[in-house]
Parts: structure tokens; C-alpha cells; sequence
């Protein structure tokens, strides 16, 4: 376990190992044509192989059960106790699809261009104008399934605008859109199992990769209920394991979501796509004190009625309802006319922080904004709006105890969802041939900045209809014999897992593992949060290790390996978030340009917006392992934008 | 600050007899969710030496269904739609005492303190709660309209979690809500109609061969469920199975003629 204490210093490698494998041909062509020239498999010769499937959310689900369709022999993990619980039931918001039943000027090339400037633009086009093609597939496949979208009267889907899109080519499903997609997922793989195609291994946790002979051949994983360290063999391997926002401590995701999959397959190989590349959302429910555990996001949705203000006095400590119109600051209505308050997540977030900065910020310990319904209870009535976010409106009671009808919601920004992810091919392989990677756990789609109800779309379209052909191809072309049992890559991994697990039991020390995910956490938000800078980067490359050698010297972990110890898992998890942390600082201190989520305070324009390098910084920056954590290697995949023209992002 | 008393039950395994421990949980907010209130016990208890009470959750959002237990008999305590890990501790008074017990019911077994195995309810959903619509098979999504009553009503089956609540709280342990909740979403809508008679049938003999009890229409399910899942969806299954089962008679009559 390196415990190396250096600031990085990266060596710069112009690479021609990795290729992003780009097929040729006008972009509304390649991904057709792609799949004309790809390898077959015969039915009959499915059966043989066996493609393991780690992860059960939107992108795992339905990858396991299209393969389970096709008639691999399919096994699928999750530490979970059902695939139901993945972290994708989450999702409030919606998911986008081009399919422009509204007649509202959407198209397959305006969701790319959107997705592709939203970004702004650091994804790949031809990949993003796949997702984007993709996207009237998973609609009408969720459909089929039952997944119970939204309606009008007239029996036809409805659509809303969502997170700053002009159009309205949002889906929804009440405000449990992920819940709903991730039911249809999980019954389609449930009656894959009933039929035999997929095994499903629950509370199950893979802990290291297996390359044998320059390929992805297996996982080692344990048991959570026996402790049991086991591992399994298959052709191919795809990691749908999900985001690594919890290196912050606080975000909104789920409390096991973590990063332990990813990072080890990256020890074995695997490059590593921007891993400076977070989102942070706008609209969460502010700490309430230090026993906080997560953060709840409130849709996205609330800002297209309620209107973010702060008052304009610094130190204002009125109750809201004392502070008079004109001493209020709609400091979004005021910075961007044009997109009010609706303008992206990344820009919303900044102008929180920045307002808090300025000693304006509401609540207790003024790390706050209000989100006002006043006015549009005023204009539509309480009904309208308790139809439209009436179950939002409840979930804020209970957690604050206060009613948004009477006053207004107090939200502030937290970690929500990374870009950054294992680099993949067009095929969505890794470094490491035969390991894919999908999801979110992937670097692909979305280049520096998310945009609203699209990470369902990329896991889904990820997991129905691109990695059952690319995978499927892989076999085919290469179709592997099989590993021995044996073989001695096994048996050496399997031994590390287990003397890592051995060692972190033995560490007997006097810190729990939550204490040092939350100093991880402290020092990832305040030095790599919403606005990065030289030296606190620095700064915090230089606490970073040392937290991390504190860790193993002095993380105290209780009982056994032979059964349940939630101590444990935690603690392999933390481990993993004490390495990844340090190359998401190494990263974000290399691009010292800003871009969408990665906001360098010395690279802004005049007025205090993100500045994008792009003499410099036009690039994936993809890291490849050294055996020094304080010293990747980095490669760099151009990015080459054909169908988009390069603009600086404006939402004014 | 508040100060509870809290009577938990610990086991450690499957097999173990297991036992109620009395712990004190000290600086208890207001402001914290009850499973932030065990986080805090735990860290104190790891401090002392002593295993940390294990409990499942993951979202802390009230949709995973991860969470649940029995807080003084009451499946996730005593706030009325809300999941365990969204009941704050405002719905508290200091010096009240509490018992925390895991789900009790012999189709889910105790795996550690309070975390039991809910297994049974996937293996349910693989008998047939769902629509087979392979992968590549659809048609636009615009071609089948659904009246929006219709699409209303099946979502409010589809919005069970699975957390189980419905289980605990029943008296024979019965697990009719939750597939009622299933059967119901899935036989509403019109792509779910071609499965629907078999649907019915098959999830039911599954869920009769787990260990669950049958239903006697007591509704204490209906009371816990923090989805506010309707008795409603029981009767409504039970009619789909009367008609399945008239079917399949009527069929095996028409065979046995031919
Ligand atoms: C609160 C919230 C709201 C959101 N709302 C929206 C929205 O409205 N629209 C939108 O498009 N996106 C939204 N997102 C983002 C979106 O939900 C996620 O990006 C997406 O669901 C991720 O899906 P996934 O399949 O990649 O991973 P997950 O759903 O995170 O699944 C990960 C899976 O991997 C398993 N796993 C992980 N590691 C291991 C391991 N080591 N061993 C075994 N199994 C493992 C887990 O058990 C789980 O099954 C939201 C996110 C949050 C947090
Ligand atoms: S932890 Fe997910 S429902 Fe409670």
C-alpha cells in the first residue's frame, strides 16, 4: 500500500498505445456501419462463454439481462442484497430522448450538440452522437417493459424541460424516474435468472481484477455475509459499478456507493479519464450539523418555479419573509437573463458558493440560498404547485422539518455525480482488453459537465444497446479459450485480497473508518470542491498521503472476516478513496485551464466565468498506473470536434 | 440535545441466539435522522471497543428499500409514510425509551442484528413480475396509449421499494401487498396483458412455497407501508386469480374435448 508523500509531477506521454477506435464515416453513419462490421456470434456457441457483470444499477442490469437474452452464460455481483437497491433508484429528475414528440425543434443532432456544449467540449462527438441516437431506443424499450411514464390525458407520453434545455425532451416518471427505469432493468435481469441465463451473486463485493495473459479474465471477491474470498472466471469482464462521488464524504449519492472496482482494475491496467471531472449540483438540503451522513438532492425540476435569492446586505439575519423585495439579490436572474434561474448546474453552484463567500448566504452557518415558491404559489395556486413537487415539498419537511409553502426552501451545493471514470474505447473497453466498462463508472459521455436527466440515458443506453454488440465482438474476434482454474494470476490475486483484508483487521488502531472518510472529505471539498486553485491543490496533495499512511497505521476496525462487518467494507472502500483522491488532485492541477465542473480560480474571464484552454487543453487526460501514486503517467487522447463549433459557453 | 435509552437486539449471525442489549445514545439533535443517531452510537461504540449495530441502508432517501426495522413494534417507527432512514429525531422526546428489533418473520431470516434476508421477495419477482420484452423488441413508445388514470393507478402499485415493512407488520408475516403491488402495476397496463392470467399464478405459488403467511385482511400492511400502498392491490389480485383460474379450467376443458 503506497503511502508516497510527493507532490505529483506528471510525465506527459503523446500516446499511440491507446486508441479511442473511431470508425470511419460521416457521424450519423459510423455507429451503423460499426455494427455491420462487428463479429457474430453464433447462437449456438453462446452458451461457452461467459461474461461476468459487475454491478446491478441501470447500466449493469440491463447489460446482464441483454447478454442473458442473447444466451451468454452470464454471472452478475452486487453488494447489494437485490438489484433493486442499486444506487440508480435515486433519480428524481428524468431522462432524456430525442424523440421529439413535442415538435419543439428536437433532433438526434440537437440533443448531441447539447450534450456536446454542455460538456463543453471535452467528450468525444462520435460517442456522444451514438448516445444521443440511442436515446429513442430506451424510451420505447422502458415502455415495452411497463415502466409507467408520465401521461397526458390523451394517453400519450408527456415531457418536460429539464436543467437548462430550451426543449422539452425530458421523460418522467413521477419523481422516481431512476426507481421506475431501475425496476424495469431489474425485472427484465430477475427473469433472466428465473430462466437460468444469469446467475445473480448479492452481497457480493469485488476486490481486485484478474489479468491473465494481458487480458481481463476474472474477479476475486468476498462474500459479505461468510467473508468468503472466491473467484470467478469468464471471457470477457464489464464494470457497471457505478459513481466515486463519495470521495467526498458528503454527496448526494448513496451511502456504499465507492470507487474499490474501478480503482483496482486501474491498479491492474486500466486508464483513468479525467478524474478531476465532478459535478456538483445546485439544489441540495444544507448540513444541519457535524453527524451528517449524506446530502439530499432536491430536483432539478424546483428551479422552473422557484426563484434562488439571498439578500443583498451581507450578515442579514432577517427570517425571509422580513427581507423586502428590493433588498433581495436574485442573483441568478440578475447574472444570466437569458437562462434565469435555470442556468447549468456547474454555473448555479459557483454562484452559490459565491454569494456564501460574500458573507450573504442564509441559515445555519450561512452556507445557504433560498429557493422561493412565493411567487409562483401566488400566480398558479398551492394546488398547481403541490401537484407538480408535492412529494419533493415532503421529503424537505421531514429532513428540516419546514414547510416550503409557508417559507422558502434553503438549499446549497453538494458533490452529486463524476465524468471522470475508467477510460474506454468506442467500444467502451478499457486499457485492458475484454474489461468494459459502462455507466457511470466510465469517463465517456459527458465531458466536463453533465447535463440534467442524461446519466440515465448514458447507463441505459450503455447497458440495452452498446455493450451486448461490443461485447458480443470482443468474443467474437478474439474468442478466448479458457483460463485454468489454476493459473497462477489467480491464485496471486486472490492472495493479495485476502493479506489486505488481514491487514486492515490487524491495524487495530484508535481512529474509526468514518473519521477519516470525513477528513478525506473536508480536504477534497476544500481544495478540489467547486473552485480549485494552485496552491490548495498543492496543499492538498501534500495531506492526502499523509492521512492515507495515518490510515494504515491507525484505522481501527473491529471482529472478524467470517461475517457481516459493515467496518470492514467501509474501511477497503476508504482505502480506495485515500488513492483516488490523490489523482483527482494530480489531475485537477495539471489542467490548470477551467472547464464545465472544473473550475480553476486562474483561468476565468473578466466577469468570473469558467475560461476553457483549448490551445492547451483539447484533450482526454487519461492515467495510467506506475506503481507510484504520486507519479501516473499521463496519455492524452485528442479530441477533435468536426460537427460542433467550438464557442465559449454562455448562458447570459 | 436529547438523551434515549435504546433496548437493540443483537445476533450475530444467522445461527446464533441473539439478545437485547440496552445502550444510552447521548447528544442526540433534533436535526438528525434516526439512522444518524445509530451512526453516532456506533462511532462511540467503536470507540469503546464494542461491535457497531448492523443495520442495512444505502440511499438514506426513503426510495432503495435497504432500510427497516421495528422501532417499538412499529415497522420504521411511528411516522406515518416515511422510511427509517427519513424519520428524524424530532419525532422523538428526550428520555424516551426505545426497542429496535429486526424484521421478525420465518421468510426472512436474521443475518446479523438487524439486517435479515429479504431474498424471497426477488425470487418472487422472477416467477413473473414482469413483461418479457427482450431488448431490441420494442415498438415506439408513442404506439400504445395508456389513459392516464391507468398509468396513474399502475404506478402506485409500481412504487413499492421492497422494503418489507409490509411483511413485519403483518401478524401471519404475509407477503400479499407486496406482489399485490406487482401483479397490480404490471396487469394495468396494456403491454402487460398477454402474461397477465399466468403472472398472476405463477407469483403467487412462489410466494405461497417461501415461508410466508397468508392474508386475513387485517391491512396492518397497508398502515406501515411507507409508499402507502392500497389494500386495494389485494383485492384487486385476488380477482385476477379467480379469473386465471377460470381460464386455465375453461382451456383444460376445451383441450379435453378436442
Ligand atoms: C440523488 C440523485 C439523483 C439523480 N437524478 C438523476 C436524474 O434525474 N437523471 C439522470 O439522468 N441522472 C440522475 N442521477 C445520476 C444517475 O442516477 C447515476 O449516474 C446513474 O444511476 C448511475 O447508474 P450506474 O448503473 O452507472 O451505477 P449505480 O446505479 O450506482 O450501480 C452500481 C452498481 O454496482 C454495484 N457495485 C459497485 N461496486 C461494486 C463492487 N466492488 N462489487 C460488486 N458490486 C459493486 C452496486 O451494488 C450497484 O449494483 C442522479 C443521481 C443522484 C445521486
Ligand atoms: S436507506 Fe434507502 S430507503 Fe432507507
Amino acid at each position: 500500500m503506497e503511502t508516497g508523500t510527493k507532490v505529483g509531477h506528471a510525465a506527459e506521454l503523446m500516446d499511440t498505445r491507446f486508441d479511442a477506435g473511431i470508425p470511419p464515416g460521416p457521424i450519423d453513419e459510423k455507429w451503423e456501419r460499426h455494427r455491420f462490421d462487428m463479429k457474430l456470434v453464433s447462437p449456438a456457441n453462446r452458451r461457452r462463454y461467459t461474461i461476468l457483470v459487475v454491478g446491478s444499477g441501470l447500466a449493469g442490469s440491463a447489460a446482464a439481462a441483454s447478454l442473458g437474452e442473447l444466451g451468454y452464460n452470464v454471472k452478475c455481483f452486487s453488494y447489494h442484497d437485490s438489484p433493486r437497491r442499486a444506487h440508480s433508484i435515486a433519480a428524481q429528475g428524468g431522462i432524456n430522448a430525442a424523440k421529439n414528440y413535442r415538435n419543439d425543434g428536437d433532433s438526434v443532432f440537437r440533443l448531441f450538440y447539447d450534450t456536446v456544449k454542455g460538456g463543453d467540449f471535452r467528450a468525444r462527438e462520435a460517442n456522444v452522437y451514438r448516445l444521443a441516437e440511442l436515446s429513442v431506443n430506451i424510451i420505447d424499450q422502458c415502455v415495452a417493459q411497463g415502466v409507467p411514464f408520465a401521461r397526458e390525458y390523451g394517453g400519450l407520453l408527456d415531457n418536460r424541460s429539464f436543467g437548462g434545455a430550451q426543449v422539452s425532451r425530458t421523460f418522467y416518471a413521477r419523481g422516481q424516474t431512476g426507481q421506475q427505469l431501475l425496476l424495469g432493468a431489474y425485472q427484465a435481469l430477475e427473469r433472466q435468472v428465473g430462466l437460468g441465463t444469469v446467475t445473480m451473486h448479492t452481497r457480493t463485493e469485488m476486490l481486485d481484477l484478474v489479468v491473465a495473459d494481458g487480458r481481463a479474465r476474472g474477479i476475486v471477491t468476498r462474500n459479505l455475509v461468510t467473508g468468503a474470498i472466491e473467484s470467478h472466471l469468464g471471457d470477457a469482464v464489464v464494470l457497471a459499478t457505478g459513481g466515486y462521488a463519495n470521495v467526498f464524504y458528503l454527496s448526494t449519492n448513496a451511502k456504499a456507493s465507492n470507487a474499490t472496482a474501478i480503482w483496482r482494475a486501474h491498479k491492474r491496467g486500466a486508464f483513468f479519464g479525467n478524474p478531476c471531472f465532478t459535478q456538483i449540483h445546485p439544489t441540495c438540503i444544507p448540513v444541519s450539523g457535524d453527524h451528517q451522513s449524506k446530502l439530499t438532492l432536491m430536483s432539478e425540476s424546483l428551479r422552473n418555479d422557484g426563484r434562488v435569492w439571498v439578500p443583498k446586505k451581507a450578515g442579514d439575519a432577517r427570517p425571509p419573509d422580513q427581507i423586502p423585495p428590493d433588498e433581495r439579490d436574485y442573483y441568478l436572474e440578475r447574472k444570466y437573463p437569458t437562462y434565469g434561474n435555470l442556468a447549468p448546474r456547474d454555473i448555479a453552484s459557483r454562484a452559490a458558493k459565491e454569494v456564501c463567500d460574500e458573507n450573504r448566504g442564509v441559515g445555519p452557518g450561512g452556507r445557504g440560498v433560498y429557493l422561493d415558491f412565493t411567487d409562483a404559489i401566488t400566480r398558479l395556486g398551492e394546488r398547481a404547485i403541490r401537484e407538480r413537487y408535492g412529494n419533493l415539498f415532503d421529503m424537505y419537511e421531514r429532513i428540516t422539518g419546514e414547510n416550503a409553502y409557508r417559507v422558502p426552501m434553503r438549499m446549497y451545493p453538494a458533490a452529486h455525480y463524476v465524468m471522470g471514470g475508467l477510460w474506454v474505447d468506442y467500444n467502451l473497453m478499457s486499457t485492458i482488453p475484454g474489461l468494459f466498462v459502462g455507466g457511470e463508472a466510465n469517463f465517456s459521455d459527458h465531458g466536463a459537465n453533465r447535463l440534467g436527466a442524461s446519466a440515465l440515458m448514458q447507463g441505459l443506453a450503455d447497458g440495452y444497446f452498446i455493450l451486448p454488440y461490443t461485447v458480443a465482438d470482443y468474443i467474437g474476434r478474439t474468442q478466448p479459450d479458457k483460463v485454468a482454474a489454476d493459473h497462477p494470476a489467480l491464485r496471486a490475486v486472490e492472495e493479495e485480497v485476502l493479506e489486505r483484508v488481514t491487514r486492515l483487521l490487524d491495524i487495530s488502531g484508535t481512529r474509526t473508518v468514518d473519521s477519516f472518510h470525513r477528513e478525506l472529505g473536508r480536504i477534497m471539498w476544500d481544495h478540489c470542491g467547486m473552485a480549485r486553485n494552485d496552491a490548495g491543490l498543492r496543499r492538498a496533495l501534500e495531506k492526502i498521503p499523509e492521512l492515507r499512511a495515518e490510515f494504515w497505521e491507525n484505522v481501527r476496525v473491529l471482529e472478524r472476516n467470517e461475517e457481516v462487518n459493515q467496518s470492514l467494507e467501509k474501511a477497503g472502500r476508504v482505502a480506495d478513496f485515500l488513492e483516488l483522491g490523490e489523482l483527482i488532485c494530480i489531475d485537477a492541477l495539471h489542467r490548470t485551464e477551467s472547464c464545465g465542473g472544473h473550475f480553476r480560480e486562474e483561468s476565468q474571464t473578466p466577469d468570473g466565468e469558467a475560461l476553457r484552454d483549448d490551445g492547451h487543453f483539447i484533450y482526454v487526460a487519461a492515467w495510467e498506473y506506475t506503481g507510484s501514486l504520486a507519479r501516473p503517467n499521463l496519455h492524452k487522447e485528442p479530441l477533435h470536434f468536426e460537427h460542433v463549433r467550438l464557442v465559449q459557453r454562455s448562458y447570459k | 440535545m436529547m438523551k434515549l435509552t435504546l433496548r437493540v437486539w443483537r445476533q450475530k449471525n444467522a445461527t446464533a441466539p441473539g439478545r437485547f442489549v440496552t445502550y444510552e445514545a447521548k447528544n442526540v439533535s433534533q436535526d438528525m435522522s434516526f439512522l444518524e443517531m445509530l451512526d453516532v452510537l456506533n462511532e462511540e461504540l467503536i470507540g469503546r471497543g464494542e461491535e457497531p449495530i448492523a443495520f442495512e441502508h444505502d440511499c438514506r432517501e426513503g426510495i432503495c428499500g435497504s432500510c427497516g426495522f421495528m422501532i417499538d413494534g412499529l415497522a420504521h417507527g411511528p411516522k406515518r409514510a416515511t422510511t427509517v432512514c427519513q424519520l428524524h429525531m424530532r419525532s422523538f422526546r428526550d428520555g424516551d425509551s426505545l426497542t429496535i428489533e429486526p424484521w421478525r418473520a420465518r421468510a426472512f431470516p436474521v443475518v446479523k442484528d438487524l439486517i435479515v434476508d429479504r431474498s424471497a421477495f426477488d425470487r418472487i419477482i422472477q416467477a413473473g413480475g414482469f413483461i418479457s420484452a427482450p431488448t431490441g423488441s420494442a415498438p415506439d413508445a408513442n404506439a400504445i396509449l395508456i389513459p392516464k388514470e391507468h398509468a396513474d393507478l399502475a404506478f402506485d402499485g409500481a412504487a413499492c421499494i421492497g422494503c418489507g415493512a409490509c411483511v413485519a407488520a403483518c401478524p401471519n408475516a404475509a407477503a400479499m401487498l407486496f406482489t399485490a403491488a406487482k401483479v397490480s402495476h404490471l396487469g394495468l397496463l396494456p403491454q402487460g396483458q398477454p402474461e397477465r392470467d399466468d403472472r398472476v399464478r405463477k407469483m403467487v405459488t412462489v410466494m405461497d412455497g417461501e415461508m410466508f403467511g397468508s392474508c386475513t385482511n387485517i391491512g396492518e400492511c397497508e398502515a406501515v407501508c411507507p409508499k402507502e400502498i392500497r389494500l386495494y392491490f389485494i383485492a384487486r389480485m385476488n380477482h385476477d386469480l379467480i379469473k386465471a383460474g377460470i381460464k386455465v379450467r375453461k382451456m383444460s376443458q376445451q383441450a379435453a374435448r378436442i
